[in-house]
Protein backbone atom coordinates (compact mmCIF):
# COMPACT_ATOMS: atom_id res chain seq x y z
CA UNK A 1 0.00 0.00 0.00
CA UNK A 2 1.96 3.03 -1.40
CA UNK A 3 1.82 6.79 -0.37
CA UNK A 4 2.79 9.26 -3.37
CA UNK A 5 3.21 12.35 -2.88
CA UNK A 6 3.11 14.73 -5.05
CA UNK A 7 6.24 16.72 -5.95
CA UNK A 8 5.52 19.41 -8.47
CA UNK A 9 8.24 21.96 -7.73
CA UNK A 10 6.69 24.42 -4.75
CA UNK A 11 6.00 22.77 -1.08
CA UNK A 12 8.13 21.85 1.98
CA UNK A 13 8.28 18.09 0.58
CA UNK A 14 10.62 17.33 3.59
CA UNK A 15 8.77 18.35 6.02
CA UNK A 16 5.81 16.30 4.69
CA UNK A 17 7.94 13.11 3.79
CA UNK A 18 9.08 13.21 7.30
CA UNK A 19 5.83 13.55 9.11
CA UNK A 20 4.39 10.29 6.93
CA UNK A 21 7.48 8.68 8.16
CA UNK A 22 6.70 9.17 11.46
CA UNK A 23 3.23 7.82 11.06
CA UNK A 24 4.27 4.23 9.53
CA UNK A 25 3.75 5.23 6.13
CA UNK A 26 4.74 2.20 4.33
CA UNK A 27 6.33 2.20 0.94
CA UNK A 28 6.10 6.07 0.88
CA UNK A 29 7.60 7.93 -2.56
CA UNK A 30 7.81 11.34 -3.87
CA UNK A 31 7.20 11.82 -7.28
CA UNK A 32 7.87 13.82 -10.27
CA UNK A 33 5.69 11.16 -12.49
CA UNK A 34 2.32 11.34 -13.08
CA UNK A 35 2.29 7.11 -13.98
CA UNK A 36 3.33 6.44 -10.50
CA UNK A 37 -0.37 7.30 -9.43
CA UNK A 38 -0.93 4.17 -10.91
CA UNK A 39 0.89 2.47 -8.09
CA UNK A 40 -0.71 4.48 -5.36
CA UNK A 41 -2.96 3.35 -2.51
CA UNK A 42 -2.70 7.21 -0.94
CA UNK A 43 -2.05 10.60 -2.54
CA UNK A 44 -0.66 13.29 -1.32
CA UNK A 45 -0.76 16.55 -2.38
CA UNK A 46 1.32 19.36 -0.55
CA UNK A 47 2.29 22.99 -1.84
CA UNK A 48 3.10 26.40 0.03
CA UNK A 49 2.71 29.34 -2.50
CA UNK A 50 -0.07 31.07 -4.94
CA UNK A 51 -2.57 29.17 -7.01
CA UNK A 52 -1.77 30.64 -10.42
CA UNK A 53 2.34 29.15 -10.36
CA UNK A 54 0.88 25.60 -8.85
CA UNK A 55 -1.93 25.21 -11.18
CA UNK A 56 0.22 26.11 -14.00
CA UNK A 57 2.87 23.83 -12.75
CA UNK A 58 0.34 20.62 -12.03
CA UNK A 59 -0.75 21.68 -15.64
CA UNK A 60 3.01 21.75 -17.44
CA UNK A 61 4.22 18.50 -15.58
CA UNK A 62 0.77 17.00 -16.84
CA UNK A 63 -0.56 15.49 -13.14
CA UNK A 64 -4.36 16.85 -13.46
CA UNK A 65 -5.71 14.13 -15.76
CA UNK A 66 -3.77 11.69 -13.79
CA UNK A 67 -5.21 13.11 -10.76
CA UNK A 68 -8.69 13.46 -11.19
CA UNK A 69 -8.57 10.19 -12.96
CA UNK A 70 -6.97 8.34 -9.61
CA UNK A 71 -9.49 10.35 -7.30
CA UNK A 72 -13.13 9.93 -9.27
CA UNK A 73 -12.41 6.79 -11.39
CA UNK A 74 -10.38 4.95 -8.95
CA UNK A 75 -11.63 6.23 -5.78
CA UNK A 76 -7.93 6.45 -4.59
CA UNK A 77 -8.05 8.64 -1.24
CA UNK A 78 -6.10 11.71 -1.78
CA UNK A 79 -4.76 14.50 0.54
CA UNK A 80 -4.53 18.12 0.01
CA UNK A 81 -2.15 20.34 2.14
CA UNK A 82 -2.85 24.03 2.25
CA UNK A 83 -2.59 25.20 -1.24
CA UNK A 84 -2.64 21.52 -2.24
CA UNK A 85 -5.98 21.77 -0.81
CA UNK A 86 -6.58 25.06 -2.68
CA UNK A 87 -6.15 23.60 -5.80
CA UNK A 88 -8.94 20.83 -5.68
CA UNK A 89 -11.18 23.77 -6.18
CA UNK A 90 -13.22 24.82 -8.78
CA UNK A 91 -11.49 28.32 -9.41
CA UNK A 92 -8.82 30.72 -7.73
CA UNK A 93 -9.09 34.06 -7.99
CA UNK A 94 -5.08 35.45 -7.18
CA UNK A 95 -4.29 37.77 -9.69
CA UNK A 96 -7.37 36.51 -11.90
CA UNK A 97 -9.92 33.74 -12.20
CA UNK A 98 -7.65 30.79 -12.63
CA UNK A 99 -9.53 26.74 -12.92
CA UNK A 100 -8.13 24.58 -10.70
CA UNK A 101 -8.77 20.64 -10.54
CA UNK A 102 -12.29 20.97 -9.81
CA UNK A 103 -12.63 18.07 -7.62
CA UNK A 104 -14.47 20.07 -4.66
CA UNK A 105 -16.60 22.67 -6.03
CA UNK A 106 -15.34 26.13 -4.58
CA UNK A 107 -13.67 29.29 -5.11
CA UNK A 108 -10.72 30.38 -3.59
CA UNK A 109 -11.00 33.89 -1.99
CA UNK A 110 -8.18 36.55 -0.11
CA UNK A 111 -8.90 36.38 3.38
CA UNK A 112 -10.61 39.59 4.89
CA UNK A 113 -9.79 40.54 8.74
CA UNK A 114 -13.21 40.84 10.32
CA UNK A 115 -11.37 42.12 13.32
CA UNK A 116 -8.45 44.91 14.78
CA UNK A 117 -6.36 41.81 15.52
CA UNK A 118 -6.84 39.71 12.59
CA UNK A 119 -3.55 40.04 10.64
CA UNK A 120 -2.87 38.52 6.84
CA UNK A 121 -1.10 36.42 6.59
CA UNK A 122 -2.61 34.13 9.43
CA UNK A 123 0.08 32.41 10.49
CA UNK A 124 0.05 30.31 13.78
CA UNK A 125 -2.23 27.83 15.37
CA UNK A 126 -5.79 27.83 15.58
CA UNK A 127 -8.55 26.00 16.52
CA UNK A 128 -10.30 23.64 14.18
CA UNK A 129 -14.06 22.65 14.39
CA UNK A 130 -15.37 19.28 13.09
CA UNK A 131 -18.29 20.03 11.22
CA UNK A 132 -18.90 16.28 10.26
CA UNK A 133 -17.55 14.29 13.27
CA UNK A 134 -18.28 10.86 11.20
CA UNK A 135 -15.52 11.76 8.49
CA UNK A 136 -12.73 9.25 9.28
CA UNK A 137 -10.22 11.69 8.40
CA UNK A 138 -11.32 13.57 11.66
CA UNK A 139 -11.48 10.53 14.03
CA UNK A 140 -10.14 11.58 17.60
CA UNK A 141 -9.50 15.41 16.83
CA UNK A 142 -11.54 17.05 19.61
CA UNK A 143 -13.23 20.36 18.80
CA UNK A 144 -10.68 22.94 19.59
CA UNK A 145 -7.53 21.34 18.64
CA UNK A 146 -4.95 23.29 17.77
CA UNK A 147 -3.42 23.00 14.11
CA UNK A 148 -0.81 25.32 12.21
CA UNK A 149 -1.59 27.22 9.99
CA UNK A 150 -0.03 30.06 7.11
CA UNK A 151 -1.89 31.07 4.64
CA UNK A 152 -3.60 34.68 3.42
CA UNK A 153 -6.21 32.99 1.00
CA UNK A 154 -8.92 30.13 1.87
CA UNK A 155 -10.75 27.90 -0.28
CA UNK A 156 -14.66 28.63 0.26
CA UNK A 157 -16.63 25.10 -1.00
CA UNK A 158 -19.72 26.10 -3.11
CA UNK A 159 -21.82 23.27 -0.94
CA UNK A 160 -21.96 23.34 2.86
CA UNK A 161 -21.49 19.49 3.23
CA UNK A 162 -17.76 19.71 1.87
CA UNK A 163 -16.63 21.46 4.86
CA UNK A 164 -16.00 19.20 7.62
CA UNK A 165 -14.25 21.46 10.02
CA UNK A 166 -13.89 25.71 10.61
CA UNK A 167 -11.57 27.26 12.34
CA UNK A 168 -12.55 31.15 14.01
CA UNK A 169 -10.31 33.31 11.55
CA UNK A 170 -11.42 36.28 8.83
CA UNK A 171 -15.49 35.30 10.22
CA UNK A 172 -14.55 31.58 9.78
CA UNK A 173 -12.89 29.62 7.00
CA UNK A 174 -13.23 25.96 6.18
CA UNK A 175 -9.99 24.60 7.35
CA UNK A 176 -10.68 20.88 6.48
CA UNK A 177 -12.45 19.92 3.19
CA UNK A 178 -14.38 16.26 2.22
CA UNK A 179 -15.57 15.11 -0.66
CA UNK A 180 -15.83 11.37 0.17
CA UNK A 181 -12.02 10.04 -0.17
CA UNK A 182 -10.67 13.44 -1.29
CA UNK A 183 -9.97 15.41 1.58
CA UNK A 184 -7.93 18.89 2.22
CA UNK A 185 -6.83 20.68 5.13
CA UNK A 186 -5.80 24.23 4.87
CA UNK A 187 -3.26 23.55 7.81
CA UNK A 188 -0.41 22.28 8.13
CA UNK A 189 -1.12 18.19 9.60
CA UNK A 190 3.01 17.65 8.53
CA UNK A 191 3.87 20.60 11.37
CA UNK A 192 1.20 20.22 13.84
CA UNK A 193 2.85 17.91 16.12
CA UNK A 194 0.78 14.86 17.80
CA UNK A 195 -2.85 16.17 16.46
CA UNK A 196 -1.78 16.94 12.90
CA UNK A 197 0.34 12.96 13.23
CA UNK A 198 -3.63 11.86 14.64
CA UNK A 199 -5.01 13.38 10.91
CA UNK A 200 -2.48 11.62 8.77
CA UNK A 201 -2.69 8.43 10.56
CA UNK A 202 -6.75 8.93 9.81
CA UNK A 203 -5.64 9.72 6.23
CA UNK A 204 -3.30 6.06 5.90
CA UNK A 205 -6.14 4.57 7.36
CA UNK A 206 -9.12 5.59 4.76
CA UNK B 1 -8.65 32.07 18.40
CA UNK B 2 -5.47 32.65 16.60
CA UNK B 3 -2.81 31.59 19.80
CA UNK B 4 0.53 33.85 20.48
CA UNK B 5 3.44 31.86 19.42
CA UNK B 6 5.95 31.02 21.93
CA UNK B 7 9.25 30.69 19.92
CA UNK B 8 12.41 29.55 20.76
CA UNK B 9 15.56 31.24 18.85
CA UNK B 10 18.15 28.98 18.35
CA UNK B 11 21.62 30.75 17.75
CA UNK B 12 24.39 28.71 15.21
CA UNK B 13 27.70 28.99 14.88
CA UNK B 14 30.25 26.40 13.78
CA UNK B 15 27.90 23.59 14.47
CA UNK B 16 27.60 24.27 18.33
CA UNK B 17 24.67 26.58 19.63
CA UNK B 18 25.38 30.17 21.41
CA UNK B 19 24.16 32.89 23.04
CA UNK B 20 25.73 36.44 23.26
CA UNK B 21 24.68 39.59 24.96
CA UNK B 22 24.47 42.83 22.57
CA UNK B 23 24.80 40.51 19.67
CA UNK B 24 29.03 39.67 20.58
CA UNK B 25 30.70 37.93 23.43
CA UNK B 26 29.07 34.45 22.42
CA UNK B 27 28.90 31.81 24.50
CA UNK B 28 28.80 28.19 23.42
CA UNK B 29 25.29 26.73 25.32
CA UNK B 30 24.84 23.21 23.76
CA UNK B 31 24.70 21.48 20.36
CA UNK B 32 21.44 22.32 18.29
CA UNK B 33 20.06 18.48 17.92
CA UNK B 34 19.61 17.76 21.41
CA UNK B 35 17.62 21.23 22.05
CA UNK B 36 15.20 20.66 18.65
CA UNK B 37 14.42 17.43 20.47
CA UNK B 38 13.88 18.77 23.99
CA UNK B 39 12.01 21.52 22.36
CA UNK B 40 9.47 19.34 20.24
CA UNK B 41 8.37 17.10 23.20
CA UNK B 42 7.63 20.12 24.84
CA UNK B 43 5.70 21.23 22.15
CA UNK B 44 6.84 24.83 21.72
CA UNK B 45 5.05 26.11 19.22
CA UNK B 46 7.96 27.28 16.50
CA UNK B 47 11.28 27.10 16.10
CA UNK B 48 13.95 29.87 14.81
CA UNK B 49 16.91 28.85 13.77
CA UNK B 50 19.47 31.35 12.56
CA UNK B 51 23.43 30.39 11.85
CA UNK B 52 24.68 33.70 12.86
CA UNK B 53 28.10 33.80 10.60
CA UNK B 54 26.95 32.36 7.21
CA UNK B 55 26.67 36.17 6.78
CA UNK B 56 29.95 37.11 8.17
CA UNK B 57 31.84 34.58 6.79
CA UNK B 58 29.89 35.29 3.42
CA UNK B 59 29.25 31.44 3.02
CA UNK B 60 26.27 29.35 1.81
CA UNK B 61 23.85 27.67 4.79
CA UNK B 62 25.33 24.18 5.76
CA UNK B 63 22.21 22.34 4.15
CA UNK B 64 23.01 18.81 5.18
CA UNK B 65 23.40 20.23 8.63
CA UNK B 66 19.75 21.97 7.86
CA UNK B 67 18.37 18.61 7.06
CA UNK B 68 19.13 16.46 9.81
CA UNK B 69 18.05 19.09 12.29
CA UNK B 70 14.73 19.79 10.36
CA UNK B 71 14.13 15.97 10.47
CA UNK B 72 13.77 16.24 13.76
CA UNK B 73 11.48 19.00 14.18
CA UNK B 74 7.29 18.33 13.54
CA UNK B 75 6.74 22.54 14.39
CA UNK B 76 7.45 25.09 12.02
CA UNK B 77 10.96 25.38 11.40
CA UNK B 78 12.13 29.13 10.20
CA UNK B 79 15.77 29.20 9.20
CA UNK B 80 18.28 31.90 8.48
CA UNK B 81 21.32 33.50 7.82
CA UNK B 82 23.78 33.82 4.88
CA UNK B 83 20.36 33.76 2.33
CA UNK B 84 20.65 35.78 -0.64
CA UNK B 85 19.75 34.06 -3.67
CA UNK B 86 16.34 32.84 -4.68
CA UNK B 87 18.26 29.52 -4.80
CA UNK B 88 19.45 29.34 -1.69
CA UNK B 89 15.54 29.99 0.01
CA UNK B 90 15.26 26.90 -2.76
CA UNK B 91 17.68 24.45 -1.31
CA UNK B 92 16.63 25.31 1.82
CA UNK B 93 12.87 24.61 1.74
CA UNK B 94 13.87 21.25 0.22
CA UNK B 95 16.35 20.60 3.31
CA UNK B 96 12.86 21.12 5.62
CA UNK B 97 12.70 24.81 6.75
CA UNK B 98 9.25 25.67 6.04
CA UNK B 99 9.89 29.57 5.77
CA UNK B 100 13.28 31.63 5.83
CA UNK B 101 14.56 34.85 7.54
CA UNK B 102 16.18 37.70 5.44
CA UNK B 103 18.03 40.07 7.04
CA UNK B 104 21.14 41.51 5.96
CA UNK B 105 20.69 40.80 1.79
CA UNK B 106 17.41 42.83 2.17
CA UNK B 107 19.17 46.14 2.79
CA UNK B 108 21.62 45.58 -0.22
CA UNK B 109 18.87 44.03 -2.89
CA UNK B 110 15.40 44.64 -1.80
CA UNK B 111 13.95 42.67 -5.19
CA UNK B 112 15.53 39.17 -3.20
CA UNK B 113 12.48 39.67 -0.53
CA UNK B 114 10.17 40.33 -3.87
CA UNK B 115 11.23 37.84 -5.90
CA UNK B 116 11.08 35.61 -3.51
CA UNK B 117 7.72 36.44 -1.73
CA UNK B 118 6.47 35.62 -5.28
CA UNK B 119 8.10 32.38 -6.23
CA UNK B 120 7.90 31.06 -2.60
CA UNK B 121 4.91 32.78 -1.06
CA UNK B 122 4.82 35.92 1.35
CA UNK B 123 4.22 33.18 4.13
CA UNK B 124 7.45 31.66 3.46
CA UNK B 125 9.29 34.91 4.10
CA UNK B 126 10.08 36.36 7.24
CA UNK B 127 12.12 39.37 7.26
CA UNK B 128 14.30 39.97 10.64
CA UNK B 129 15.26 43.61 10.98
CA UNK B 130 17.97 43.96 14.35
CA UNK B 131 17.36 47.70 15.72
CA UNK B 132 19.60 49.86 17.86
CA UNK B 133 18.14 52.53 20.55
CA UNK B 134 20.71 55.38 19.79
CA UNK B 135 21.22 57.80 22.74
CA UNK B 136 19.30 60.87 21.01
CA UNK B 137 16.18 58.55 21.42
CA UNK B 138 16.61 57.73 17.48
CA UNK B 139 16.36 54.26 16.33
CA UNK B 140 18.71 52.46 13.40
CA UNK B 141 18.31 49.42 11.54
CA UNK B 142 21.94 47.40 11.83
CA UNK B 143 22.93 44.71 8.84
CA UNK B 144 25.81 42.01 9.36
CA UNK B 145 24.46 40.52 12.49
CA UNK B 146 24.37 44.46 14.23
CA UNK B 147 27.03 45.56 12.89
CA UNK B 148 27.06 47.60 10.36
CA UNK B 149 24.91 50.75 10.61
CA UNK B 150 22.55 51.03 7.51
CA UNK B 151 20.35 54.50 8.24
CA UNK B 152 17.28 52.94 7.57
CA UNK B 153 14.86 53.62 10.41
CA UNK B 154 12.83 50.65 11.66
CA UNK B 155 9.01 51.35 11.14
CA UNK B 156 9.71 52.74 7.69
CA UNK B 157 11.96 50.06 6.88
CA UNK B 158 9.44 47.35 7.81
CA UNK B 159 6.83 49.13 5.69
CA UNK B 160 9.07 48.66 2.80
CA UNK B 161 9.58 44.94 3.71
CA UNK B 162 6.00 44.92 3.85
CA UNK B 163 5.08 46.70 0.60
CA UNK B 164 7.92 44.00 -1.24
CA UNK B 165 5.72 41.16 0.23
CA UNK B 166 7.20 40.01 3.78
CA UNK B 167 4.75 37.91 5.12
CA UNK B 168 6.10 38.19 8.57
CA UNK B 169 8.83 40.79 10.97
CA UNK B 170 10.68 39.83 13.79
CA UNK B 171 11.90 42.76 15.22
CA UNK B 172 15.06 42.40 17.79
CA UNK B 173 16.34 45.07 19.74
CA UNK B 174 20.15 45.00 19.13
CA UNK B 175 20.91 46.17 23.02
CA UNK B 176 18.42 44.57 25.06
CA UNK B 177 19.19 40.82 23.31
CA UNK B 178 20.72 38.76 25.51
CA UNK B 179 20.16 40.85 28.57
CA UNK B 180 17.33 39.11 29.75
CA UNK B 181 15.88 42.60 30.97
CA UNK B 182 12.58 42.47 29.22
CA UNK B 183 12.00 43.85 24.99
CA UNK B 184 12.07 46.90 23.89
CA UNK B 185 8.24 47.52 24.28
CA UNK B 186 8.30 51.05 22.43
CA UNK B 187 10.22 49.27 19.44
CA UNK B 188 7.94 46.54 18.97
CA UNK B 189 4.94 48.88 19.27
CA UNK B 190 6.17 50.59 16.72
CA UNK B 191 6.49 48.01 14.45
CA UNK B 192 3.51 47.13 15.11
CA UNK B 193 1.74 50.46 14.17
CA UNK B 194 3.96 50.72 11.02
CA UNK B 195 2.57 47.34 9.19
CA UNK B 196 -0.03 45.23 8.79
CA UNK B 197 1.42 41.48 8.92
CA UNK B 198 2.28 39.81 11.99
CA UNK B 199 5.05 41.10 14.18
CA UNK B 200 7.80 38.69 16.19
CA UNK B 201 9.34 40.48 19.39
CA UNK B 202 12.50 39.84 20.00
CA UNK B 203 15.46 40.29 21.95
CA UNK B 204 15.47 41.15 26.03
CA UNK B 205 12.78 38.43 27.25
CA UNK B 206 13.97 37.31 30.90
CA UNK B 207 11.27 36.19 32.68
CA UNK B 208 7.52 35.10 31.46
CA UNK B 209 6.14 38.58 32.73
CA UNK B 210 8.42 40.16 29.97
CA UNK B 211 6.25 38.00 27.06
CA UNK B 212 2.90 38.75 28.37
CA UNK B 213 4.37 42.88 27.62
CA UNK B 214 5.45 42.26 24.65
CA UNK B 215 1.96 40.95 23.57
CA UNK B 216 -0.69 43.03 26.00
CA UNK B 217 0.94 46.36 26.00
CA UNK B 218 3.17 46.09 22.40
CA UNK B 219 0.77 44.12 20.48
CA UNK B 220 3.49 41.03 19.16
CA UNK B 221 1.53 38.72 17.50
CA UNK B 222 4.23 35.87 18.59
CA UNK B 223 7.60 36.47 21.15
CA UNK B 224 10.54 34.92 20.13
CA UNK B 225 13.51 34.13 23.12
CA UNK B 226 16.98 32.43 23.91
CA UNK B 227 18.29 33.53 26.99
CA UNK B 228 15.83 32.87 29.28
CA UNK B 229 15.46 29.87 28.26
CA UNK B 230 19.35 28.61 27.95
CA UNK B 231 20.29 30.46 31.13
CA UNK B 232 17.38 29.62 33.52
CA UNK B 233 14.65 26.83 34.92
CA UNK B 234 12.15 28.38 32.57
CA UNK B 235 10.25 26.09 30.11
CA UNK B 236 7.57 27.08 27.12
CA UNK B 237 5.31 25.10 29.07
CA UNK B 238 5.23 26.94 31.91
CA UNK B 239 5.47 30.41 29.69
CA UNK B 240 2.66 29.41 28.24
CA UNK B 241 0.65 28.66 31.50
CA UNK B 242 1.45 31.63 32.58
CA UNK B 243 0.26 33.42 29.58
CA UNK B 244 -2.85 31.63 29.81
CA UNK B 245 -3.73 32.82 33.39
CA UNK B 246 -3.35 36.73 32.10
CA UNK B 247 -5.46 35.62 29.08
CA UNK B 248 -3.59 35.54 26.49
CA UNK B 249 -4.78 32.53 23.96
CA UNK B 250 -2.14 30.07 24.00
CA UNK B 251 -1.82 26.71 22.12
CA UNK B 252 -3.69 23.64 23.41
CA UNK B 253 -4.31 23.94 27.18
CA UNK B 254 -7.89 23.88 27.38
CA UNK B 255 -8.29 20.62 24.88
CA UNK B 256 -8.84 17.49 26.86
CA UNK B 257 -7.16 14.19 25.45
Amino acid sequence: MSVCIIDYGIGNLGSVRRAFEECDAHELFISRDPKDLAHAAHVVLPGVGAFRDGMQLLKNAGWVEPIRKATLEDGVPLLGICLGMQLLATTGSEGGDVPGLDLIPGRVVRMTPTADDERIPHVGWNEVHPVDHTHPLLENIHAGSDFYFVHSFHMVPDQAKHAAATTPYCGGITSVLARDTIVGTQFHPEKSSRFGFQLIRNFLAM
Amino acid sequence: MLKVRVIPTLLWKNLGLVKGVGFDSWRRVGTVMPAIKVYNTRDVDELILVDIAATVDQREPDYQAIEELAAECFVPLTVGGGIDHLETIRQLLLAGADKVAINTAAYAHPELIRQASERFGSQCIVASVDARLHEDGRYECFSHCGSQPTGKSPDAWCQELEALGAGEILITSIERDGTMEGYDLPLIANIRAAVSIPVIASGGAGNYAHLCQAIQESGASAVAMASILHFTQQTPAEAKAFMAERGIPVRNIHVQY
